[in-house]
């Protein structure tokens, strides 16, 4: 077992490949066939160009408030690539490279941030919940699905994200205890993208690490390299084998950098210098993936290029579409409060529509009236 | 049939539902091994052992949390907040998830499940152990509550609630946890929810009631004899969703409406009540709609409760006062 060879105590940091991209652990290089390499790296690199174009979209005022994923798709993808297709994503609000992975459509996700809950219902057998916004509620959701998998033996690994911001949070330690006193098959994720907003991680935590935290929970922890796709991937395969065992859950911390805002209402020059951006941007996870991907003969600079002008395209086909969409219905925002409304909701509804209706004509009769005046003009 | 109490017919519907259907699990502090606090769960571990019962540790955020995830992924969870007052430890899962998921998902995912807890004061209880927060949660949408006053109501309401496909709140007043018992049948049967219950009809003044104050008000009505006063008495058993129209109803054959609750008074649900029987009743009414209410206060320690404790006389005094309004 790798995991209890990492001592968080010490900090000591899980990586196969380096910033460069060489392989400097080649003991624990995972062994994943080069359809899936090739599917990861897409996947990863989708995320990037529909994660910037969507800030564009956001800037240009054609797109609500987003929050930008670029810097941690190897933190993502690593981890959802080493699952089965039955295991269950519960994620927090920053998944969207692990999302796709898992078999959100791009349309779908551009379609919750774009403001509709269409954007969330995703096709039957993608075993992901919907983004979760408020701070560490959904650990408790993954300890559960966790729960209910290993009672009803359906064999699901529940995985959960968290920020580094979110360890701070009440559920975070009283799921991860949950979960943990069941031996439920469940791993959770820390993003360690170093800031919570604009406070960083050394101002919330006298922790040295967030891997440890999980030593009072009585279970393995980890430091892994979040930039590091393989890293991630092979520990969380590790993880998932313990977890399908019987043996409960792991937390993972995966060290990483968010590169853009929090937010798009963020602005992050006002709490953190540019060199250390740079520094980071030397660590991107594509790229060293990319370097991997080129040393092993798998890509080349010719597919690159094809690539990302297919992504381009793809990405401005998508988000054209969703900008095409239609609003939701007034069926739509009512009818899925309770699977049979009650009485008095209905009337809500048909009151509400009443008027939608009386306004409608109003308003057909005013313009008609105006091109009658115009007229006689 | 047998003899039993509002608690004996709690667990016997969670033994009937959870031998009826397998993915019925039964969780909460001392839920599991102890069988409760008040023993509502006794003896359901040792007949389904720890993986369909089971003891948590102290965490009202993770039993609810948890409790929806395994809601979404097939079990049918029956989780117990222990006290009332500990529920807003949890109250994160209840406010942003349990009521929102079937409408966030477009129906993807669904979390059919019940939350219990004991609810309401009157047993001299310690602090933060006497408390009606039925407003709470009736301001979520997309849950439903309900509230039983019998053995009867409790038992195939708690089917109802289990059998739901929507997650429901359910409340068991503790004040009549054992305070008295009725035949109640051994075999399955369904309170739907939505429905409330007619206890007595009259012409001249509506109460409605709910949970324990049921009671009360009935204590009041026996005192109220010699007063000839002809009283219909509705217990609403469910105040989400709420059953509108037999309330309606009643006030506009009486023209009257005392709501009784044990909750604090502003915002509580005679609020919602009056202002719908405002709404559809206003040309039948005879006298302004009134509650009689826990007070905006604290609930007082066991030496001041009663105080707090809506009882049978200031009904009863109430009840008259409505009854000879005069404009």
């Amino acid at each position: 077992m790798i995991i209890s060879k990492y001592d968080p105590l010490k900090q000591e940091q899980f990586q196969v490949l380096d910033s460069e991209g060489n392989v400097v652990n080649p003991k624990f290089e995972p062994k994943i066939d080069d359809e899936t390499l090739l599917h990861m790296y897409k996947t990863m690199s989708l995320a990037r160009v529909a994660d910037i174009k969507a800030l564009q979209y956001q800037r240009q005022g054609r797109m609500l408030t987003y929050a930008p994923v670029q810097g941690q798709e190897a933190a993502q993808v690593g981890a959802m690539a080493a699952l089965e297709p039955q295991d269950w994503l519960s994620p927090a609000f920053r998944e969207f490279a692990a999302m796709l992975y898992r078999g959100v459509t791009l349309e779908q996700l551009y379609l919750y941030w774009y403001g509709n809950e269409i954007g969330s219902k995703f096709a039957d057998g993608v075993n992901v919940l919907p983004v979760n916004v408020p701070i560490g509620s959904q650990i408790g959701h993954a300890s559960g699905l966790a729960h209910a998998s290993k009672v009803l033996k359906k064999n699901q690994v529940a995985v959960t994200y968290i920020g580094d911001g979110g360890t701070s949070h009440g559920e975070f330690y009283e799921a991860m205890n949950f979960a943990a006193v069941f031996d439920s098959p469940m791993i959770t994720i820390i993003q360690n993208n170093q800031y919570a907003i604009s406070t960083p991680r050394h101002k919330a935590t006298r922790a040295k690490t967030l891997a440890q935290k999980a030593i009072a929970f009585g279970i393995p922890g980890i430091q892994v390299d979040g930039n590091d796709v393989l890293a991630m991937y092979t520990i969380t395969k590790e993880a998932a084998q313990r977890a399908r065992n019987g043996e409960g859950p792991t937390l993972i911390e995966a060290y990483t950098y968010r590169m853009g805002p929090h937010t798009t209402s963020d602005d992050p020059t006002i709490y953190r210098q540019d060199e250390e951006v740079e520094k980071w941007r030397l660590k991107d996870p594509i790229k060293r993936f990319r370097i991997y991907l080129t040393n092993k003969k798998l890509w080349s600079d010719k597919q690159e290029e094809e690539l990302q002008k297919e992504l381009e395209e793809y990405v401005t086909e998508t988000f054209k579409k969703v900008e095409n969409s239609d609003n939701p219905t007034i069926d739509d925002v009512f009818d899925y409060t309770f699977v049979n409304n009650p009485s008095d909701l209905i009337e809500q509804k048909e009151k509400y529509m009443k008027y939608l209706k009386q306004s409608f004509l109003h308003s057909l009769k005013e313009t008609s009236k105006a091109n009658k005046n115009l007229k006689e003009d | 049939m047998a003899e039993m109490t509002l608690l004996q017919a709690i667990n016997a519907a969670l033994f009937e539902q959870m031998r009826k259907d397998p993915t019925v699990v039964v969780f909460g502090e001392d839920a599991g091994f102890e069988g409760g606090v008040f023993r509502v769960t006794k003896g359901l571990q040792q007949e389904f052992r720890v993986d369909r019962v089971f003891d948590t540790p102290i965490s009202e955020a993770a039993i609810m949390g948890s409790a929806i995830g395994m809601a979404i992924n097939g079990l049918k969870p029956v989780a117990e907040m222990q006290f009332e007052g500990f529920m807003f430890n949890g109250f994160n899962q209840i406010a942003v998830h349990m009521g929102r998921m079937r409408n966030r998902s477009r129906g993807k995912y669904t979390v059919p499940m019940v939350l219990r807890m004991p609810w309401g004061g009157g047993i001299r209880a310690l602090e933060h152990h006497s408390e009606a927060v039925e407003s709470f949660i009736a301001h979520i949408p997309g849950i439903k509550i309900v509230i039983p006053s019998t053995p009867y109501d409790a038992k195939g309401l708690m089917a109802a609630a289990i059998q739901d496909p929507d997650p429901v709140v359910f409340f068991e007043p503790k004040k009549i946890y054992r305070a008295f018992k009725q035949e109640v049948p051994e075999t399955e049967y369904i309170v739907p929810i939505g429905k409330a219950r007619m206890v007595e009809t009259g012409k001249d003044i509506t109460v409605v009631a709910w949970g324990s104050m049921v009671r009360e008000v009935q204590t009041a009505i026996k005192s109220l004899e010699k007063d000839n006063i002809s009283l219909e008495l509705i217990d609403l058993r469910t105040i989400v969703p709420m059953d509108t129209e037999t309330i309606v109803n009643s006030v506009k054959k009486t023209g009257r409406l005392l709501v009784v609750h044990e909750a604090v008074r502003t915002l509580g649900f005679a609020t919602e009540i009056i202002t719908r029987v405002i709404e559809k009743a206003f040309l039948n009414l005879e006298a302004p709609p009134t509650r009689l209410t826990g007070f905006d206060i604290a609930v007082p320690l066991p030496r001041g409760e009663h105080h707090h404790m809506v009882d049978p006389k200031r009904i009863a005094y109430e009840i008259k006062q409505l009854v000879n309004y005069k404009v």
